[in-house]
């Protein structure tokens, strides 16, 4: 038997599948995943994207913000939740598990914010602020709506980076995919250790999938670039060059 | 009435945009503010609906000071149209124009009701309520952008630059339109542009600023171009401004010969001996002007004169026009005649139809009677 088809084998084996004995099953070690994935991501979201609308909003300390966050992206996770446990103890490990992971994912979240605002034309934001909206206003009903497809792409980029960077949970003793990848290299099986790597990989796939048909229906049609017939607005020549640089 | 009174606005680098600008604006005119880049018309524009706040000074409508309200409650009383349009991307036609009542509490399905009306009235299909600005063109985004402005029915109007970034053809139909809108709705409209031509083609009444803010000069545009105060207002208002003045005298007193017509098809034998001078119009089946014949074209002509042989003609001066910008003025007739190629111009009525022929000199010796009779601006 070849190392393909000993993890097919493997991802095929009815055991594997379930909870018995208190070993964890697939279906419990994705959802352990998905939960740890989605409590960063929420986090994440809930710091991000407040801060980088009114800096969007407000152009005010947005180099300093964002470099001062960008850094962040070079600490390294595994490094940090570890750090963490040790500082707050074992009993934390949630908490320090979801810290490292909104480390990695608020710089994200917060330059796709920053970036959807800024680039929405200054000339729809001076005409909304002209026909009389509030400072509010034209950051609710103007500067956000039009700043989702950039928000989006970010919120895709921060759930895949999170989903992949999830896996160190095994580390600190809390599941999730990463489990299989530990052991299995822990054991020496590789066929173990390669199957959690695909199922991560699979359940990344999955998760950006779905954000991406809600990110289709959440999106006003207006800024969809396929539907528009006539030479590019001003509005996607805005956006472009700034959705390849996130 | 918009009241600027000794406005200023100093930035804090020390630049002078406006310089005790003083300006009484009319009611139900349209005011344009034209000057070079840097002569503070588009600051001045803004401090009415305070997008900028005056240094010193203050703006008045109808005699209360427009700091006396909220910035937000002030703009949603006053129309507001700009370069591009500025339309919101992510909203429908029909939702960009309702945006205003909307934001002053107006049910949603009125609101959008009368957005439709207004799409009609700035003469857009209702096809477009659905679309989105990305699927309109230039022209057709400014319409709505005017629409827009218009939806929470204000008095006041503010207009900055909403043509300058369309091609001059859109420009002339959008210019028109606005015309037309004002002979109806009766708006003050206060209109920023750095091009003459559009001032002195919209405006009641012109005021020209220098760089640095300062007025050079506040005249209706006919006044204007007949006696600019100093060299740079006559500098600014062009060379031409001679030619350009023949636009506000009306073309009355210019005979409108008759001229020598051959409908499309006839042949050229026939046509030959149907000349005047040389030339003749050749016309449709409703008597409209297609082009032009002369004797040398007709010499090349074998059989029926076919709309391929002709000589495309000039402008035309339309005689009765009861709307419509420069139609029936001197200029368009002096223009219909030296863009004619042979040298007469057509004039033509209301539907289009070749009423007879103008020539120049005839234009110029009714210039002459005009002046002696003084209705020519000095």
């Amino acid at each position: 038997m070849n190392l393909f088809q000993q993890i097919f084998a493997w991802l095929t084996d009815p055991e594997h599948w379930r909870t018995t004995l208190g070993i964890a099953g697939i279906p419990q070690r994705v959802g352990e995943h998905l939960q740890y994935t989605g409590l960063a991501v929420l986090v994440s979201a809930l710091i991000a994207v407040p801060l980088g609308a009114w800096i969007g909003h407000t152009g005010r300390g947005g180099t300093v913000v964002v470099g001062l966050v960008n850094s962040l992206r070079a600490l390294p996770e595994l490094g940090l939740v570890i750090l963490l446990v040790l500082a707050l103890g074992i009993t934390y490990a949630v908490p320090a598990l979801t810290i490292a992971l909104v480390v990695l994912g608020v710089p994200v979240l917060l330059a796709g914010t920053y970036a959807g605002i800024r680039n929405v034309d200054r000339s729809v934001v001076d005409a909304a602020r002209g026909m009389g909206m509030t400072e509010w206003e034209i950051l609710l009903k103007v500067e956000l709506p039009n700043a989702l497809p950039l928000m989006f792409g970010a919120l895709r980029a921060a759930s895949l980076q999170i989903i992949a960077t999830v896996a160190i949970a095994a580390q600190i003793s809390l599941g999730g995919l990463g489990r299989y990848v530990i052991d299995g290299f822990a054991f020496r099986e590789f066929d173990q250790m390669a199957a959690g790597a695909i199922l991560i990989a699979a359940l990344a796939i999955v998760v950006e999938l779905v954000l991406t048909g809600v990110q289709w229906l959440v999106i006003s049609p207006g800024l969809r670039k396929a539907r528009t017939t006539r030479v590019k607005s001003t509005q996607q020549r805005a956006l472009e060059p700034a959705s390849e640089s996130t | 009435m918009i009241e600027f009174q000794s406005v200023t606005k100093r930035y804090p680098d020390g630049t002078v945009a406006v310089d005790a600008l003083d300006l009484a604006i009319d009611d139900g005119k349209i005011t344009v503010l034209v000057g070079p880049s840097g002569c503070g018309k588009t600051t001045s524009l803004r401090m009415v609906n305070r997008m900028v706040e005056p240094s010193e000074g203050a703006v008045l409508i109808d005699g209360e000071d427009v700091r006396a309200q909220s910035s937000s409650g002030l703009r949603r009383g006053i129309g507001y149209v700009i370069q591009n349009a500025g339309l919101f991307p992510h909203r429908t036609v029909l939702d960009n124009v309702a945006t205003v009542p909307v934001l002053n509490g107006a049910n949603k399905t009125e609101a959008r009701t009368r957005a439709a009306e207004l799409l009609e009235v700035v003469g857009l299909d209702p096809a477009f309520a659905k679309r989105y600005p990305a699927q309109l063109s230039g022209g057709q985004q400014q319409r709505v952008g005017v629409a827009r402005a218009l939806a929470a029915d204000p008095p006041v109007l503010l207009m900055d630059e909403p043509f300058s970034a369309v091609d001059p053809v859109v420009r002339d139909e959008l210019q028109a339109e606005l015309l037309r809108l004002q002979a109806e709705l009766g708006k003050t409209i206060v209109f920023v542009t750095h091009d003459i031509d559009e001032a002195i083609k919209l405006g009641d009444k012109v005021a020209v600023l220098r760089v640095g803010g300062r007025l050079a000069q506040y005249d209706t545009p006919s006044a204007l171009l007949a006696g600019p105060v100093d060299d740079f207002v006559a500098s600014f208002v062009g060379r031409d401004r001679g030619y350009r003045a023949l636009t506000f005298l009306p073309a009355t007193g210019v005979p409108v010969d008759p001229v020598a017509s051959i409908a499309l098809g006839t042949p050229a034998a026939t046509a030959r001996d149907r000349l005047t001078d040389g030339w003749a119009v050749v016309v449709d089946e409703q008597n409209r002007p297609l082009g032009w014949v002369s004797d040398t074209i007709l010499s090349t002509v074998e059989a029926e004169i076919q709309a391929g042989h002709l000589a495309s003609g000039g402008s035309l001066h339309v005689v009765d026009a009861e709307h419509a910008g420069n139609a029936g003025s001197l200029r368009n007739a002096l223009d219909a005649a030296l863009s004619s190629p042979s040298g007469v111009g057509i004039a033509v009525d209301a539907s289009g139809a070749v009423v007879g022929g103008v020539k120049a000199d005839a234009v110029v010796a009714a210039l002459a009677q005009a002046r002696s009779a003084g209705e020519v601006p000095t």
